[in-house]
Order: structure tokens, then sequence, then C-alpha cells
């Protein structure tokens, strides 16, 4: 095996891993303070490309894309929180799935109204837009080495927020025993509506990330976010600690099986074999791993304590 | 089981099979197939959410992941067509058994879960299926599979000619309803019931409903995979769009909007959501804008479903 693409794509699975983080941290506090299943997440995520798209466009800096758009994603997130998420606490699972479902095909119909159905192409500046040597020998697009380092501050912010803040305690307590901090006089609704608004802001933000390299299209969300929803289980849903450790997991075994399975399968098959099977095996690896962490650990790897 | 006793309800659904029983008659007279297909679909995705709604109405099990079963029925179809075998029985065998291995090997690691996360597995694992098609290019990858020749059944059936399978569909969609109907009549009906009110008593009253999900669960599955057998020789075409887990989604808001845990619901539901999808699109390419918001509101504000509303006419005209 060449240890430079082997490198590489242990890069490139690095950078898979922080963006379903970013998704995944949001849904799994949702989920674990207000027991709220968010389908439209991944909306969220599309919404936040777009935006940054826009405003990446209109004033020519990318960096001005994102500090615009993040706040205005949370935006949106506050008014979808309280027109539609906020009746439905007290409703079944069912309706929360349902309902979201719903919110998805709103959001993907109105940003085909706003931005029209074609992708839009997010620009870099030239900084970024270049590579970088990393090790002798081994050269990596600039950009991935920013989405890698931006998501893993974004996670250290976090746990210093979660672990060490009066905020992050209320957010544990909150997923711990929702009755017994209302009891003490917390407002959770307030503190849901924020970490609804801060999830939302975190999904845009890897939606803005990874647009410059897909670009933003309609339903860009919807695929990688029932992979946030396997990282979430895998991880234990409510555990952030958790989301991280089962999203690094699951981005570096679905990249490493897309780019090294074939390899490894010929070594036990004939390589026609192998190259049949390779494609359908890595497409289902991340299920398998699921199924496999959930046939010992039906909680997950880290379930949040005291529930 | 309900639906049987309360008069408007049967009124409903004496009515409703009427329809389709004679709808052939009146496309015959006006020349209008597109009605014929329309029913067609509608009564297919009628079967998918009557096994949907066994898990999901009847067992409290939400699956997020029944397309995958639409798909895996389908394929059976157009996999042993694409290699020249047309035979219907043993197409539908493959898909019946298919599927229910599918549920059996899948319903052994998801009912070992509870609440969000049995949703979110079934999701993940009909995704997987997705996906597994997808990359096998062998049957069409993303582009899908036509299937040329539809099933044959060694003369006995013809459904080359659009009445004989819109009959077979009828037919199919009579036997599910059936089926659904005794076995929520029987002891493993009630005890599937009783479990989803309250599975611990059931539990010490000494039945292992473990057992009882998995069985119904395999159900569920199998009448699906049948209605995805249907599925892929009516379109003539398969691809792995149609297990999509938005597919899933929508089979999900049939059985709701029909209301959930009834004998009529999903077949209500189905012909409600396949009619406001054509009427929407031939209004506006925005429709689903429209559907969506529709989707909320139901949820926020129309408890029951269309049954429900079927009842509370009923209570209101017998008072």
């Amino acid at each position: 095996m060449d240890p430079t693409l082997f490198i590489s794509q242990l890069l490139n699975g690095l950078q898979l891993g922080v963006l379903l983080f970013l998704l995944a941290s949001g849904l799994t506090l949702i989920f674990g303070i207000m027991d709220f299943v968010n389908l439209a997440h991944g909306s969220l995520y599309m919404v936040g490309a777009y935006i940054c798209a826009t405003v990446t466009l209109l004033t020519d800096s990318f960096l001005l894309g994102v500090l615009l758009a993040l706040p205005a994603t949370a935006l949106v997130g506050l008014v979808v929180e309280f027109l539609v998420v906020r009746r439905l606490y007290q409703r079944a699972h069912l309706d929360h799935v349902l309902a979201t479902f719903g919110l998805i095909l709103c959001f993907d119909t109105t940003v085909q109204l706003v931005w029209g159905p074609e992708g839009m192409a997010i620009p870099l500046p030239a900084v970024l837009d270049g590579q970088v040597e990393i090790l002798p020998g081994i050269i990596f697009p600039t950009f991935r080495l920013m989405i890698i380092s931006c998501g893993l501050l974004v996670a250290l912010a976090l746990y210093i927020v979660v672990s060490q803040t009066r905020a992050g305690m209320l957010i544990r307590a909150g997923a711990s025993n929702r009755a017994m901090i209302s009891a003490l006089g917390i407002d959770i609704q307030t503190l849901f509506t924020a970490v609804f608004a801060a999830g939302a802001a975190m999904a845009g933000l890897a939606g803005m990330l990874i647009a410059p390299i897909t670009e933003a299209s309609i339903g860009m969300g919807n695929e990688i976010i029932i992979v946030a929803f396997v990282v979430i289980i895998i991880g234990g849903i409510g555990s952030i600690k958790g989301a991280f450790v089962a999203a690094l997991l699951v981005g570096l075994i679905d990249t490493m099986g897309r780019a090294f399975l074939d390899t490894l399968l010929k070594l036990i098959m004939s390589a026609q074999n192998a190259e049949t099977a390779a494609p359908a095996l890595s497409a289902m690896l991340v299920y398998i791993l699921m199924a496999a962490v959930l046939a010992f650990r039906p909680e997950g790897l880290f379930p949040p304590k005291g529930r | 089981m309900d639906g049987w006793n309360q008069s408007p309800r049967t009124y409903a659904m004496i009515a409703v099979l009427a329809f389709l029983a004679l709808l052939p008659g009146y496309v015959l007279w006006s020349g209008q197939i597109f009605y014929l297909d329309l029913a067609n679909r509608l009564m297919i995705l009628s079967i998918a959410a009557v096994g949907l709604n066994l898990i999901l109405g009847h067992g409290g099990m939400i699956s997020f992941g029944h397309a995958a079963y639409l798909g895996i029925g389908a394929y059976c179809v157009g996999i042993p067509a694409y290699y020249g075998i047309y035979n219907g029985f043993i197409q539908i065998a493959l898909s019946v058994g298919c599927s229910a291995l599918f549920a059996l090997v899948t319903g052994l690691i998801c009912l070992r879960t509870k609440g969000v996360y049995f949703i979110m597995i079934t999701m993940a694992f009909s995704q997987m299926v997705f996906f597994a098609f997808v990359s096998i290019e062998e049957y069409g990858g993303d582009d899908g599979l036509v299937i040329d020749v539809r099933s044959e059944f060694a003369g006995l059936l013809d459904i080359q000619d659009p009445n004989s399978l819109y009959y077979f569909i009828f037919v199919s969609l009579l036997g599910s309803l059936y089926l659904v109907h005794r076995i929520m009549r029987s002891r493993f009906g009630l005890v599937i019931e009783g479990a989803r009110g309250n599975e611990r008593r059931m539990q010490a009253i000494g039945f292992d409903t473990y057992r009882y999900r998995l069985v119904c669960y395999v159900i569920a599955g199998a009448i699906c995979g049948y209605a995805g057998a249907l599925l892929g020789n009516f379109t003539n075409f398969i691809a792995p769009e149609m297990m999509d887990w938005t597919a899933s989604g929508e089979l999900i808001f049939m059985v709701v909007l029909g209301g959930t845990g009834t004998l009529l619901g999903p077949v209500l539901g189905a012909a409600a959501f396949v009619l406001l999808e054509e009427w929407l699109s031939a209004i506006t390419i925005y429709w689903q804008l429209i559907f969506g918001t529709l989707l909320i509101v139901v949820v926020l504000f129309w408890h029951g479903g269309i049954t429900g509303f079927i009842d509370r006419l009923g209570a209101a005209r017998w008072r």
C-alpha cells in the first residue's frame, strides 16, 4: 500500500469525521435535552451553504461569507424552532419525524424558489486554494486542512463550553434529567431554543465548509444527515463525547473503506470478484459498523448517565 | 380490531373498494387510461402502507425504512428478468422471501432498541440497501434497471393486459387487507396491540414480546416486498431512488394521513397522498412546498387522520 495515498486518505477521513461531528453534535444535544428528533437538521446544513455562497459571491470574501452566514443560519434555526418545533415537544416521536420531514420538503423547495435549481459554487480565496506539503513528499489541499482544524477547534470549544461553563452544566443536567432541572427553576425552554440555534449554526458551518469542494446543492443535507444519525446512534444519543468518537470513527472507516477495501479483498478473493464486491461493501460499511455496535451495546458506545 | 363494527368506516371501506372495482369499466367507457395508471400506483402504495401500518399503527414500531422492502421486492422481479427468468411465481416467491429475510436479519438488531433508536436504525438499514444497489453496476447502479417483460404466470394470468394487471393488483390489495384484518383479530394480533400499549405488562403476563414483534416485523416486510414486486411489474423500471429514505417518509405520511392502526386508514392515506401529489404537481413545480406545509399542519392539528375524520362525521350523524 502506498504510504502517501494512505496518509492523504487518512486526512480525508478525518475531514469527513469533523464535518459529521459538526452535524451530529447539534443533533445529539437537541435530542439529549428535549427528546426531539430533528430530521430537518440536514436542511440547515444546506441553508448555511447557500447563504454563505451568496454572501461570498456578493462581497468576494469567503471569510465574510462564513461570518455572516453563521448568525443567519442560527436565525433560521430560531424561526423554525419558534414556528414548528416548539409545538412538538410534548408529542410522540412519530410526530417529530413527520413534521420535520415536512420541513425538509419546505426547505428544499424554498431554496429552489430563491436560488434556482442549479447548485452554487463558492470561490475560495487564493490563500486557501493551494496545496501544502505536510510531510516530505505528501501534499494536501490547504482548504481541506482548514476544514479539519476548524472542525477540531469547534469540537474543543464545544467541549470547554459543555464541561466548564454554567450553560454547559445546564445542558448536561438537562440531558440527564429534564424534569429535575425545570423543578429547580431553570427555564429549559430558553435553554433549548439557544441549543437549537447553536446546533443550527454548527450544521450550517459544516455546510459552508464543504460547499467550496462540492458546491451548494438542493438536498445536499439529506444524504449526510443519515450518516450523522448513524454517528449519534453509535456514539449514544445525547453524548457529545460519543458523537465525537463516533464521527471520527465513521469518517475514517467510510473513507478508508472506499479507498482500500478492494485492495484488501483482493488478498482473499479473485481480483474480479473483489472489484465487484468492494464498492457495494464499502458503501455498507458504516451501517455494518452500526449494527455491530448495537448488537453489543443497544444504547451506543457512550450512553449519557442517568437516563 | 376495530373497523368492521362501526358503520361509517364500513361504508367508507365498501365505497372505496367498490369504486376501485368498477374503475376499469369507467376507463373503458371514457378511454382515459391515465386513471387506470393512477389507481394502480395508488393500490400498490396502499398495499405497502397496509404492511407498514401493521407494525407502525398496530405494533407501535415506527419503521422509517420501509421503502427498502419496496425496492427489494422490485429488484427481485428485475434481477431474475435481467437473466431471462420471467416466471412470476418464482419472482414473487423471491420478493416475499428476500424481504422477509431482510426483515428478519435487521429486525433481530432493530428490535433490541426502542423509541428514537428504532426509527434511526430502520432508516439507516434502508439507506444501506439503497447504497448497495446504487453501487452495483451490473444491475444499472444509479440509473436503474428496465424490466422488459412483465412476470409470466404459466398462462394462468396475463398481466401484459392492463385490465388483468389492474385486477391482479386489486385482488392483491384485498388479500393484504384480509390478511392484516385476520392477523389483528387473532391472539397474535392482540399480543402485538398489547405490547404497544404496555410492553412491560405483556412481558409480565408471560409473553416474549420481542419474538412476537419480530414475527410482526417480518410479516410487514414481506407484505411490502410483495407490493414491491407489483411496483416493478407496473412501472417496468426500477431504480434505487424508489427506496430512498424520503420514500419511506412518504409511506409513513400515508399511514398517518389515513389514520394509524385502522384497517382502511392506509388505503385512504395512500389514495389522498397519490391524488394530492398528482393534483398539486400539475398546478406548480413548487408543489412540494405546499405538500410539506400540509404535512406539518396535518401533524400539528389533525389528529386521527382521515379515518378519525370519518368517525367524527359518523358520530355527528348518528347522534
